[in-house]
């Protein structure tokens, strides 16, 4: 099958620290593949570069057979993301927020009605969907975040750490209705997360980063066997060490250190 | 719906659902209208310049576009604190709509803001001489409104937090008020201080606006539109080419 994401020794620095350090990989069609690795391997900072959000230092990639960099709006027509970290507009409602999401992703307007209602209703937000999101809690923003990213079904849809802070029902729903898209629509998934039975159980493939460099890359089964484990997990905790790593300064921090210098970046 | 049209009725959601603010931000040109309008009223008067509240109305408008417009364009730094701008930079839209839309929909923001503050100068005795003259006026609020906020949102795209907030009012938002002849006449200042003003967009807003409310204008309503309008074009495209290159 075809490769939908090519990334060739794709690098990206930031003034001292290398967040991407040589990596090539690709992603099949249709494919559900998961990006592994501790805090501040590399992960979000690829994603950014797959996503147009972040140019990188060198390197090519292909999304959908689109240059990033070069073939912004074509690429952008291709994926979907969920983010990490939040992305709602807090004034508007939640039925607003996924409206508003519908329409810069051209879902029809039939469509648009049905599908809004029903994920709302999944993630049980159904009843508070006249509310502004500022009233909501964390965990109903992040089920609202995870509903709009559902909205419309893109060839490659990226979820970046989606279960995070997510009740075990959410998490579940989120599992199932992607599995889905990805076998009805062969929508192909790539992923990261720190749940490792999560990775071990949808996952077609799975590479694991560390410091900014792939350490492993195969299926499941094929990491487990490779480093002798029971378990994706023991197979990543060995691959990668135990030691806790030091958070990678999320872009806020970065930005509210580099923001500091009036108009610079 | 296309995606011009939800990030301008966005951006009237946002100012129509924070009142509180709306009637906040109407409290500085009211101040400047009653204290200055009264305060140096007789003394303007006395020096053969006419009715102060009729010269000052029309630069306490442009004031609260300028103000409203620049607020709502330096919002982009806001949408990157709470992240709601990479949701709009990774959609399948050309960035150049979105900032389009999100200009156009802060510019719809200030002139009603401008509307509201003619209003009050209106219950506060300024008298427009012609009604036709007050539909015109629409025209130059809007087109101010637009500049600034196109202003705003190219200075807001090449920053990434809020510290550089306080530098944005003191040298930028400022002295283009106090320069503009928004106050007081610019035709007797001393040489360099009246090329400065010559240089500063509002200046021609400020004329625009006072030309289309009381019929005197320094500058002729022909150059005023020429340059706002051409501005505006040139500054719109700076804008969207900045937004276009944001990288979160």
């Amino acid at each position: 099958m075809e490769d939908i994401i090519q990334v060739k020794n794709l690098i990206k620095k930031f003034q001292n620290l290398t967040a991407v350090d040589n990596i090539s990989f690709s992603v099949k069609k249709g494919e559900v593949f998961s990006f592994l690795g501790p805090n501040g391997a590399g992960k979000t900072t690829t994603i950014k570069m797959l996503t147009t959000l972040l140019s990188p230092t060198s390197g090519e990639m292909l999304v959908n057979g689109f240059n990033p960099m070069h073939e912004k709006d074509s690429a952008r027509h291709s994926f979907g993301i969920v983010f990490q970290d939040p992305s709602l507009d807090d004034e508007l409602t939640a039925y607003e927020n996924m409206e508003f999401h519908a329409v810069l992703y051209n879902v029809n307007e039939h469509l648009r009605k049905t599908r809004i209602e029903h994920l709302l209703k999944f993630v049980g937000l159904w009843e508070r969907r006249n509310d502004q999101v500022k009233v909501f809690s964390g965990g109903m923003k992040r089920r609202l975040e995870i509903a709009r990213g559902l909205v419309h079904h893109p060839k490659i849809l990226f979820l970046d750490e989606p279960t995070i802070g997510l009740d075990p029902q959410t998490r579940n729903f989120l599992w199932r209705y992607i599995k889905e898209l990805n076998k009805k629509e062969k929508m192909t998934v790539f992923l990261t997360t720190h749940y490792m039975e999560e990775a071990e159980k949808i996952s077609d493939r799975v590479a694991v980063i560390d410091h900014g460099k792939i350490v492993a890359m195969g299926t499941p089964a094929e990491l487990k066997k490779k480093t002798k484990s029971k378990t994706l997990e023991d197979a990543f905790l060995k691959l990668t060490g135990k030691i806790i790593r030091e958070e990678e300064a999320t872009a806020k921090d970065r930005m509210r250190i580099r923001g500091r210098a009036w108009g610079r970046r | 719906m296309g995606a011009i049209y939800v990030m301008w009725l966005r951006q009237l959601k946002r100012y129509w659902r924070s009142r509180a603010r709306m009637v906040g931000s109407l409290a500085q040109p009211v101040l400047f209208l009653v204290a200055l309008g009264f305060g140096f009223g007789p003394i303007f008067q006395k020096a053969g310049g006419g009715n102060y509240i009729d010269f000052l109305s029309p630069g306490i408008i442009a004031m609260s576009i300028l103000f409203t417009a620049m607020f709502n364009g330096i919002e982009v730094i806001w949408d990157r604190q709470f992240g709601f701008l990479k949701e709009t930079l990774v959609a399948p839209v050309s960035r150049y709509k979105i900032m389009l839309g999100r200009t156009l929909g802060g510019a719809t923001v200030a002139s009603l803001q401008g509307l509201v503050i003619l209003i009050i100068t209106l219950a506060l005795g300024f008298r427009p001489s012609s009604f036709l003259g007050v539909l015109l006026s629409f025209v130059f609020m809007f087109l101010i409104a637009m500049l600034f906020t196109a202003f705003g949102t190219a200075v807001a795209s090449r920053l990434e937090d809020m510290q550089a907030f306080p530098l944005i009012i003191n040298f930028i938002i400022m002295p283009l008020f106090f320069l503009s002849g928004a106050l007081f006449p610019l035709d007797s200042l001393p040489g360099a201080l009246k090329l400065v003003t010559q240089l500063n967009p509002l200046s021609y807003g400020v004329d625009g606006l006072r030309g289309a409310l009381t019929g005197v204008s320094h500058l002729g309503l022909g150059m005023d539109f020429l340059v706002l309008i051409v501005l505006g074009f040139i500054v719109t495209l700076i804008g969207s080419y900045l937004f276009s290159k944001i990288e979160v």
